[in-house]
């Protein structure tokens, strides 16, 4: 159940607008959100808004609670019976928490890719094949040509081409997590949320995921979660730190790692703790 | 020196513990191997001189002597009874383990108070279900049936023992082997497929459907395989529920009594007029009831095997 109270004086940390960026191109907006497994606080009073066609890092040590607010953006919560949401979450202007919206509607437009690739057991074609149907019917043609676009916005195209029809399982860890990537981009989200998409992956593997999310910000609003410093700083525009459920600073890449507001996001980008 | 240099790395006792143990299991293993070989060999020494093609496809004629006693109608009845439960333990069951899997809350008083149920059910007597079966079916469904077709007072149609009250009996008792194989491979399969599907915006319905069930298939096997094999030999429930101590013709129809291959051995070790003439017939029957039991068992094992090997293609 999501109880929506009246706003009252939240602050809310937006995303400055880097140079040549419309001032007002917010796309996700979290206001005063909180989040309870059972009793246990998970986020604390969260506010942010997130702008488009930007990607922005959510970092912080474990169970900071950025993955929670990566999966409420998707509604994947509600797989979880004990989860209580206080607060907003407004996508495009929609309150997404409500019980009005349809949870199915939202999550062809809210992608999503996990920590660990999860490619079905099925062919290369079908994992592609599998959300495009579930939404509309397809003929074979145009079927065969939205796979391929896909597959060669995922980067996968030249690798899997002439194998398209062998298991999916078949691929190394890189190539299905790039294969999920093109699974979340074959519906044409507008946004697509990373969950750790590349902390099981060999330096090689991760070096093509970043090269990818840098092509996909073109067409898509991407939010990651990440434990990697590094790969925070090098892919995304925005950065976000979280420490114990709060959000503890949130401003450009280039701010959070230069020239911290706060002491403790110095510390924990710098690798003093986390 | 260091710690390892001085280490005595020699074995200081022959290993005798570990032996024995080696050895116990494996003379457990003999144990059973003898136990099935004895059963199997005494059946088929004392039955091969009457199981003849003639006993396997002949009518009953007379079930005592061993020249007219046919086993065609019990062939017939027990496979009939098999069929049918099959036909109805295996959608209750599996759809009951995809309920407690994939819908019920997890850890919430309900849900243990029906995995429960279902434990304490695969504890329950197959005698009891016998009298559940008569009580329940042929008594309360079978007589309400037949008071709204055919009025009341009018001579019993389902209200009587028959074949589809025998085979519902059974699907009843074999479906906690049903659920809870069912629910063991839907556990195995990784929450991340389900995830993956629902992000896509598929249904929980949908995920269940194109994802998780192809997936489950060879574990819900595995259960018809278990129902089958308990079912087959089982006489208690269907005692009362539509075995026939002797029937002129096949059933005509799901309200029809039927003759048994496990009910005519305990008819033909309890009733016969001379136990010394009839032993031939009672054990060339077992042998006839374990064949049929194996190979039911053994076109579920084929199907299943396809079945992985079609997964396995994948993975």
């Amino acid at each position: 159940m999501v109880e929506t109270p009246p706003l009252k004086n939240v602050t809310v940390k937006s995303a400055p607008p880097l140079e040549g960026a419309p001032p007002e191109d917010f796309l996700i907006e979290v206001l005063g959100l909180n989040l309870f497994y059972g009793r246990t606080q998970a986020l604390k009073d969260i506010s942010l808004k997130l702008r488009q066609r930007m990607v922005t890092a959510f970092v912080g040590p474990s169970g900071c609670g950025k993955s929670t607010l990566l999966r409420c953006f998707n509604r994947m919560n509600d797989l979880i019976d004990s989860v209580r949401i206080t607060g907003q979450v407004k996508i495009g202007g929609h309150d997404i928490l409500g019980d009005e919206i349809d949870v199915i509607e939202l999550r062809k437009r809210v992608g999503m890719v996990f920590q660990k690739s999860n490619p079905f057991p099925k062919s290369i074609y079908d994992n592609i094949a599998y959300g495009l149907k579930l939404h509309q019917k397809w003929p074979a043609a145009e079927l065969d040509a939205v796979v391929e676009k896909s597959l060669r916005d995922a980067a996968l195209w030249d690798e899997v081409k002439d194998r398209l029809h062998a298991s999916a399982l078949g691929l190394s860890g890189g190539q299905q997590q790039r294969l999920c990537i093109a699974r979340a981009i074959a519906i044409r989200p507008g946004i697509i949320l990373m969950d750790e998409p590349a902390s099981a992956l060999d330096p090689i593997a991760t070096a093509k995921i970043e090269e990818l999310i840098f092509e996909l910000k073109k067409d898509f609003t991407i939010v990651i979660v990440t434990h990697n410093m590094q790969q925070a700083a090098r892919i995304s525009d925005y950065t976000a730190f979280f420490y114990l459920g709060q959000l503890i600073e949130f401003d450009s890449t280039s701010r959070i790692f230069t020239n911290p507001a706060k002491k403790q996001t110095e510390d924990y980008v710098t690798g003093r703790f986390g | 020196m260091s710690a390892v240099v001085g280490m005595d790395l020699r074995s200081r006792n022959p290993q005798w513990w570990s032996l024995f143990f080696t050895g116990l299991t494996g003379l457990a293993t003999l144990l059973i191997l003898a136990i099935l070989a004895l059963i199997l060999g005494d059946a088929l020494y004392h039955g091969w001189s009457q199981f003849s093609w003639r006993f396997v496809t002949g009518a009953a004629q007379d079930i005592f002597d061993v020249h007219q006693a046919g086993i065609k109608p019990m062939i017939f009845g027990t496979a009939a009874r098999v069929i049918i439960m099959t036909i109805f333990v295996m959608p209750v069951g599996v759809i009951t383990a995809i309920y407690l899997t994939e819908y019920a809350p997890h850890g919430a008083l309900v849900t243990r108070i029906i995995r429960g149920a279902v434990n304490n059910l695969a504890g329950v007597p197959s005698i009891v279900f016998g009298l559940f079966g008569l009580g329940f079916f042929i008594e309360y469904i079978g007589q309400h049936m037949d008071a709204g077709i055919y009025g009341a007072g009018a001579a019993p149609v389902w209200g009587k023992p028959a074949l589809i009250w025998a085979s519902l009996t059974l699907a009843v008792m074999t479906l906690p082997v049903v659920i809870v194989a069912t629910e063991e491979s839907l556990r195995a399969i990784p929450q991340g497929l389900r995830e993956a599907s629902l992000a896509l915006g598929a249904t929980k319905l949908e995920t269940i459907i194109k994802i998780v069930l192809p997936q489950a298939l060879p574990g819900i096997m595995t259960g018809a395989i278990l129902a089958i094999g308990r079912a087959a030999g089982e006489v208690a429930p269907i005692l009362f529920t539509g075995a026939a101590y002797y029937m002129a013709s096949l059933p005509r129809s799901l309200s029809s009594q039927f003759m048994d291959l496990g009910y005519y051995i305990y008819v033909l070790t309890t009733q016969s007029p001379n136990v010394e003439q009839t032993r031939p017939i009672a054990y060339a029957t077992v042998l006839a009831l374990l064949l049929l039991t194996f190979s039911l068992n053994f076109v579920a094992i084929l199907i299943r095997s396809r079945m992985r090997n079609k997964l396995r293609a994948l993975h």
